[in-house]
């Protein structure tokens, strides 16, 4: 039987929960022998080639782009996994989420305290750019997620007891100390 | 006094007549968790998290006094599934986010989150739109983390045992508040009183903050409860 394929990605996230996975270390020398690593920021492989076991997902969602990839992912992949609490709540981004959006765009690009080369007083409006949503979404609003990992970041033996539960299929063992929410 | 015998899970146990069964339980060492109530002040059962079943009804434990005969219900399935839910709702309702929130580690609703093994809430969080309060000279008040437990109404008196801050509007509209003029005679002992009082972390002393580091702060090594009924093993709820 061939081994597992995880495929990994950061949306509206800060690459933390990324640099946790890291964090595992050594046993990420284990990891490549129970799983494949394909698309994720960590291969730098951009697309889905074939049917994935397990995706990763950091960060909610806060712009188009972010509800797109999210989409391909739950399309290619077995069983997905929110991974810290931005996927899982929002977190820090989601706390504009009280604030209309066109105040949030005048503070970052016309009145904010900071802006000072603006002269012309332009907003960013290119359709290359992704639309930018009316608040941000925390990723299991958008389509159905199976497991949750919370923390901010996750500790890294939270995610390596995660993911070897999930490949082995045997039970989780938690030491208290590491579910945590930040 | 008089002593009368009851049942916890079906341990037998023994307290003073009269005495709440929160309390009750605790000198029997038996853990019931609680987020509302506070030793030393008069419970008021807002939070409902000490639910337990008492010869077959459901009934808060800090505002049930103990009396002889009773079968409590306290650790099983169903009763630890209505707790969680209520703790689900709570993060739920309110703006709580831990990773930027000062309390985080000494907070005891994300203490009971640990305990219960949450690991998201079920419901759909309300994002609501909450305002922060720095008009007094040494508190913060955040209103998106207030659960509403009437901790800091009940426990925070002036000398004339008036309180500082009171409940306003009714319903799903109730909203804690403050005593701005009165708060101006407040001391720093009380206002550092009513933030350790404060289960959350929604009253904050100004001037001050993260002064312990994450690693020895109160929940972090300690699953609240511990200290009355040792139990180390976090069981996790919809979880692999």
């Amino acid at each position: 039987m061939s081994k597992p394929i995880i495929a990994t990605a950061s949306l509206a996230g800060c690459f933390g929960c990324h640099m946790s996975f890291l964090d595992i270390d050594e046993r990420i020398l284990k990891l490549v022998e129970l799983v494949d690593i394909g698309k994720s920021p960590i291969t730098d492989i951009k697309t889905f080639t074939q049917e994935y076991d397990i995706g990763i997902i950091e960060g909610g969602c806060c712009n188009s782009e972010n509800v797109h990839v999210l989409k391909e992912f739950r399309k290619n992949c077995k069983v997905l996994i929110s991974l810290g609490e931005c996927a899982i709540m929002g977190g820090l981004p989601a706390m504009r989420n009280g604030i209309p959006i066109e105040e949030c765009l005048n503070e970052a690009y016309l009145d904010g305290p900071t802006v000072k080369l603006n002269k012309e007083a332009i907003m960013p409006n290119d359709e290359e750019l992704p639309m930018i949503l009316d608040k941000v979404y925390p990723a299991h609003e958008i389509v159905k997620i199976d497991y949750f990992l919370p923390g901010c970041a996750p500790r890294a033996d939270l995610i390596w007891e995660a993911l070897v539960a999930l490949v082995t299929g045997n039970e989780m063992n938690l030491p208290y100390e590491v579910v945590k929410y930040d | 006094m008089e002593k009368v015998s009851f049942q916890i899970d079906n341990k037998k146990c023994e307290a003073l007549y009269g005495q709440m069964l929160v309390d009750a339980a605790r000198d029997n060492g038996i853990y019931i968790p609680t987020l509302c109530n506070m030793q030393g002040t008069k419970p008021c059962g807002s939070c409902r998290v000490c639910t337990v079943k008492i010869n077959g009804r459901y009934a808060t434990a800090c505002t049930t006094p103990v009396a002889c005969g009773m079968e409590i219900e306290s650790e099983t399935e169903e009763i630890k599934n209505i707790r969680l839910g209520l703790i689900e709702l709570i993060f739920a309702e309110g703006n709580h986010y831990c990773p930027t929130c000062e309390m985080s580690g000494n907070c005891e609703l994300q203490a009971l989150g640990y305990r219960f093994g949450m690991l998201a809430p079920r419901f759909p969080y309300q994002y609501p739109d909450r305002e922060v309060n720095t008009d007094c000279p040494h508190l913060i008040i955040d209103y998106n983390r207030c659960i509403r437990c009437k901790r800091c109404i009940r426990s925070i008196k002036d000398i004339e045992g008036k309180s500082y801050f009171a409940f306003k509007n009714r319903g799903n509209k109730i909203e804690v508040t403050i005593d701005t003029e009165m708060a101006k005679t407040m001391s720093k002992e009380l206002a550092n009183l009513a933030m350790e009082n404060c289960p959350v972390g929604a009253i904050l002393v100004k001037e001050t903050g993260y002064r312990v580091p994450i690693g020895k702060r109160k929940y972090d090594n300690n699953m609240i409860g511990s200290d009355i009924n040792a139990t180390n093993t976090v069981k996790t709820e919809g979880v692999l």
